[in-house]
Formats: C-alpha cells, sequence, structure tokens
C-alpha cells in the first residue's frame, strides 16, 4: 500500500526538527500558515515566528535583514505570489547574497479550486534567472523534508518548491538531500525522462508502462533546478539520445528550458517538454488538472513516442 | 547642543559637501541635489549617533545604517571618507569600473556599507528585520534608515510602516530627507504624499518633524528616539535638495546631473574653498 503525504507537512515538520537543535531559525509567513504548516513551528516558537501579514514584499525584506543579525530566515507563501516579492528576492536576496530560505507551498495547479490566479506557474523562471540563488523541487515528503534540512545548512540563498496534496511517498527516508544532484531511478537506453517535483512519481509510472511497449527510460529525478545537475543530464543524452523533462510548471523557463539550454550548448538531440504549454489553468481538482493538461504518465509517454519518432527521423537523415 | 559640537558638526558638513562634489565633478556623473540634502543628517549620525568601528567595520557592536535612498550615495561614501571608512582620494573612483564605490551602495564591496540598495522603498524592511533579529537577541544594536521622500510613493514603504510598531521595534528610527523633489518634478505636483507626521503617527510610529538641515532640531529628535521604549522613530526632516550650492537648490535639473568646471568652481567657492 503506497504511503501518501504532503510536501508541505514535510515542510511542518522539517522546521519542527531543526528548530530544536538550530536556534538561529526563524519563521515568517504572509497570513498562509494555516496552509503552508508553518503554524506548527509557529505554535512550539511563537517568539521566533512572524505572520507579516499579507505583504510578501516586505516579508521579503524582514527576512534579508534578520539574516544579517545572524538568524536562518524561512519565509513561507505560496509559489503564486513569490512574484509580488521578485525585485525584493532579487535585491534583498540575491543580490547582497543574503542566507534567506524561501519556501512556496502549492506548487503548480495545487491550488485547483482556486483556479487560475492562484496556480504558480512561473515561479521557477522567475527565481532561475537570479544569480546565487539556488533553487530546490523536491519530489515527495522524504526528500522535501531533506530539502528543507540540507537549505537550513546550506550557506546563500535558495527557494523550495513544495506541493499542497498528498503524494506517493517512494524515496529513501534517510537519504540526505544533495544540492545539486539529480538522481538516476531507472536506467534505459531508449529515452530519458527528467522529471521535478509532482511528476517524478508520474515518470517512474511512464515508465513502467513504456517498458511494457518495449522502450526502455532512464528516469532522473532532478530535484535541484539551479544549479542543474549538467553531468547528469548530458550523461543521460548521450546514453539515450532523446529526452523529455516533465514539470508542474510553463514550459517557458523551467526545467524545459535548464535541459534545453544546456543541451543546445553542448549535445543538442531531441527534446519534448511535459509542461503547461504557456497558458493559464482554470479551476478543478488537482487530479482533473492535471489530466486535463497532461501533466501525468500519460502526458509523459505520449511525449515519449514523440520524442523517440524525432530521434529516428534524425537517424535516417544522417545515414542517407 | 553645546556651541563646540554644534560648530564642529557644522565644519564636518562643510567637509562633507566638499568631499562630494569634488567626487561628482571628476567623475562627470552622479546625483547632487539628493546627496547634497541628506549631508546634515549623515554628519549627525555618523559623528554623533552612530557606534561603529572603522579599523573593524563589520563589528557585531555597530549600529546599522541603512541609505534606503541608495542615489544619495556620494554623500554617504563622502561621510564614510570623511570618518575614516576610506581614503578621501578613493572618492575620486566614484562610479568607475571596479571602484568600491558603486553607482549605489553595495555592501559586498565597500565594507562600511551595511546594506546594499538602489532599488527604491526596499530599505525601511531590511531595517525591521535587522531590528527584529537584535530584538530577539537581547542586543543593543540600533538600526537608522534615511529614506527619500519621492521613495515613499512605493509601496512597501507602507507594509513596512504597518508593521514596525507592531513589533515594537523602540530600536529602529527612521528619517526621511523631505526635500520636495523627485526625478520629474515636486512631489506634491506627481504624488502628494502630505502629510506624513499624520501617516507615520497614525501608523503608530513616534514622530518629530524638523528642519533637517539644523543640527540642534537633529539631535533633540535623535535623543527621544533613544528614549523610546515601545515604539520606532520616524524623523520627517525638512530638507532643501541641493543645500549648500545656491544654482543647485530647489532644482529637479540637480536631481541626476554632472558639473561642469565652471559650475565646480563656484561651487566650491561657495563651500569656502579657495583652490581646486
Amino acid at each position: 500500500m503506497m504511503q501518501m503525504k504532503p510536501t508541505r507537512d514535510a515542510y511542518g515538520h522539517a522546521l519542527l526538527e531543526i528548530a530544536a537543535s538550530e536556534s538561529r531559525v526563524v519563521v515568517l509567513d504572509a497570513d498562509l500558515s494555516r496552509s503552508t504548516r508553518t503554524d506548527w513551528f509557529a505554535n512550539e516558537y511563537p517568539e521566533r515566528f512572524i505572520n507579516v501579514g499579507i505583504a510578501e514584499a516586505n516579508m521579503i525584506g524582514m527576512a534579508a535583514g534578520l539574516a544579517m543579525t545572524g538568524k536562518i530566515p524561512f519565509a513561507t507563501t505560496y509559489s503564486i505570489f513569490i512574484g509580488r516579492a521578485f525585485d525584493q528576492i532579487r535585491q534583498s536576496v540575491s543580490y547582497m547574497g543574503t542566507n534567506v530560505k524561501i519556501v512556496a507551498t502549492h506548487a503548480g495547479l495545487a491550488a485547483s479550486y482556486d483556479g487560475g490566479s492562484h496556480q504558480g506557474l512561473e515561479d521557477l523562471a522567475l527565481l532561475r534567472v537570479l544569480p546565487g540563488m539556488t533553487i530546490l523541487s523536491p519530489a515527495d515528503y522524504h526528500e522535501a523534508k531533506q530539502a528543507i534540512l540540507a537549505a537550513a545548512a546550506h550557506q546563500g540563498p535558495v527557494y523550495i518548491r513544495l506541493q499542497k496534496e498528498e503524494m506517493p511517498v517512494f524515496t529513501e527516508e534517510s537519504a540526505a538531500f544533495q544540492i545539486g544532484k539529480a538522481r538516476t531511478l531507472m536506467d534505459g537506453t531508449d529515452v530519458a525522462i527528467l522529471a521535478t517535483g509532482s511528476l517524478v512519481y508520474e515518470a517512474i509510472q511512464a515508465a513502467h508502462r513504456l517498458r511494457e511497449e518495449g522502450i526502455f527510460a532512464e528516469v532522473l529525478n532532478i530535484s535541484t533546478i539551479k544549479p542543474l545537475d549538467e553531468a547528469a543530464v548530458l550523461n543521460a543524452a548521450q546514453k539515450c539520445g532523446c529526452l523529455i523533462t516533465a514539470e508542474e510548471h510553463n514550459r517557458i523557463g523551467g526545467l524545459y528550458s535548464a535541459v534545453s539550454e544546456l543541451l543546445a550548448r553542448h549535445y543538442p538531440v531531441p527534446i519534448e517538454a511535459v509542461a503547461m504549454n504557456d497558458c493559464y489553468g482554470e479551476t478543478g481538482s488537482w487530479r482533473q488538472l492535471r489530466d486535463q493538461y497532461g501533466l501525468n504518465a500519460e502526458g509523459i509517454s505520449t511525449a515519449v513516442h514523440t520524442v523517440i519518432r524525432h530521434k529516428n527521423k534524425q537517424m535516417e537523415v544522417t545515414f542517407r | 547642543m553645546e556651541v563646540m559640537e554644534h560648530a564642529q558638526l557644522t565644519h564636518l558638513a562643510n567637509e562633507i559637501r566638499k568631499k562630494l562634489i569634488r567626487a561628482i565633478h571628476h567623475v562627470q556623473t552622479g546625483h547632487p541635489g539628493s546627496s547634497l540634502s541628506t549631508v546634515e543628517i549623515l554628519t549627525t549620525l555618523y559623528f554623533k549617533y552612530l557606534r561603529y568601528d572603522t579599523n573593524n567595520p563589520h563589528s557585531a557592536e555597530r549600529d546599522y545604517f541603512i541609505l534606503s535612498k541608495g542615489h544619495g550615495a556620494p554623500a554617504l561614501y563622502a561621510t564614510l571618507a570623511q570618518a575614516g571608512f576610506l581614503p578621501e582620494e578613493e572618492l575620486f573612483t566614484l562610479r568607475q569600473l571596479h571602484s568600491r564605490l558603486q553607482g549605489h551602495p553595495n555592501a559586498a564591496m565597500l565594507p562600511g556599507v551595511d546594506v546594499s540598495t538602489g532599488s527604491l522603498g526596499q530599505g525601511l524592511s531590511i531595517g525591521i528585520g535587522l531590528a527584529l533579529g537584535f530584538q530577539l537577541d537581547r542586543k543593543p544594536n540600533r538600526v537608522y534608515c534615511v529614506l527619500g521622500d519621492g521613495e515613499l510613493q512605493e509601496g512597501q514603504n507602507w507594509e513596512a510602516a504597518m508593521i514596525a510598531p507592531a513589533l515594537r521595534l523602540n530600536h529602529l528610527t527612521a528619517i526621511i530627507d523631505r526635500n520636495q523633489l523627485q526625478n520629474d518634478g515636486p512631489t506634491e505636483s506627481i504624488v502628494p504624499i502630505d502629510s506624513l507626521q499624520a501617516k507615520w503617527e497614525a501608523f503608530g510610529w513616534n514622530v518629530h518633524v524638523i528642519d533637517g538641515h539644523d543640527f540642534d532640531q537633529l539631535d533633540d529628535a535623535l535623543q527621544d528616539a533613544l528614549r523610546q521604549t515601545e515604539r520606532p522613530t520616524m524623523i520627517v526632516a525638512n530638507t532643501i535638495k541641493g543645500k549648500g550650492i545656491s544654482f543647485m537648490e530647489n532644482q529637479v535639473h540637480w536631481h541626476h546631473h554632472p558639473i561642469n568646471d565652471e559650475q565646480f568652481a563656484q561651487a566650491m567657492a561657495e563651500l569656502g574653498e579657495v583652490n581646486r
């Protein structure tokens, strides 16, 4: 029976875990603590928790100031509201290199019933373009907890992207999160599926189904978006000759872009994106929306077929 | 304020003005008007109130200063030079490639600068974070933040204004350089911001309205800030943009403009300097 747990709960638990031994941790939330799970920390350590009110820009500035006094601040909101504080993240965090940790829950289509206004599909694009920003995108509860711990220990700005609803728990509980390292979850030679966050488990499901069709897909968990594990990506490209990326994010600016940029520079091969096709979401359940927009195992399988066709066409041309 | 102290601060302010004018003229770029209006404020802070050690600019016991109106950097750099953080000659590298004196203050490059600024409206939030951090650790460090008046049109300032009294940050003191002018014209013709006193009092701050070029008034207000136990202090300092140089005073033109040789000669003469 597959265990199901939300990654935002991992955040809540991880904060309690660190807080006990690390007195420098302080937590800020822009009035969403009952959803982001920072309220668990707030209940235990009220003197180290600040609800800044519905004021994300000020929250980031405050986090920067706190970091300058030696604190390890965790500034929290939904991924959709990261854009509200973009200049503050750029100037007060990235430009100065302040030791601020920014945690966003409800990434992608997660705020499903709330509708398109609340579905954060741009945050990876926004943050990737900030020098010195480390971007983590854990795939399940265990990895999320480890990512928070790793972020606290890391010196420098970190952004961590989490979901809302319960998700399959499939990674190793005690495996420490290695910032900048992708993990190969399945071996294959026909195509490499580079997935992140909520789509990693879907990628594994897709790979199993494809295997039954005689297609052997390599699956990588890209849990660090920036810095990208370039060696792992190029290795997969060389091994398989074509790639799929899968993310709950706009096709523009996130994992697909990061991987494409790298391939174009070093090893151009056919690549297809499983992502939102530069459009907004809408109201519905999370499952319905992911199915609607093809952000699931089926969407990944379809993309695999497409990219393998491209690969074969290219090879035909080469050998003509 | 004692006569001696007053005379000393007056002299220092004059020296700082000369330094910043020399620098801006030398490099032919910078914000003279915006820099000149803050000089008495910076002089009082750096030579009477701020605790710092030029031999240990990153000292943990130091007070923090934030120039939220970062374009006033020439005045900050001139003040830091006057205080001994950097050699006077280095001021001539203002805004030049590889200089520690970046166009807007950069904390990573210049010891003595605590916070990098430039994009308006962000300094007060950072000041709140600093003050809160010290409060949590029960440390005595104080935080001072100078804002522009046009800068107050940025909404983030008001997010900061709302939360600081709620957090009872009595060691935080903000000063508005109320020089009435912004890039494109007078603030009151563009987006009126008065009454600043009424606004900041309504937000719960301890407010003073003073002549920002009067050392006695600056001193009284800053002393009162030290006595606060519950609330942060906001000092609305009425100033003159371009103060000290007759042809720059109250002129929008001098917000961001190079100084030619003739203007430079006249400016320095007004500041009491015969030769360059």
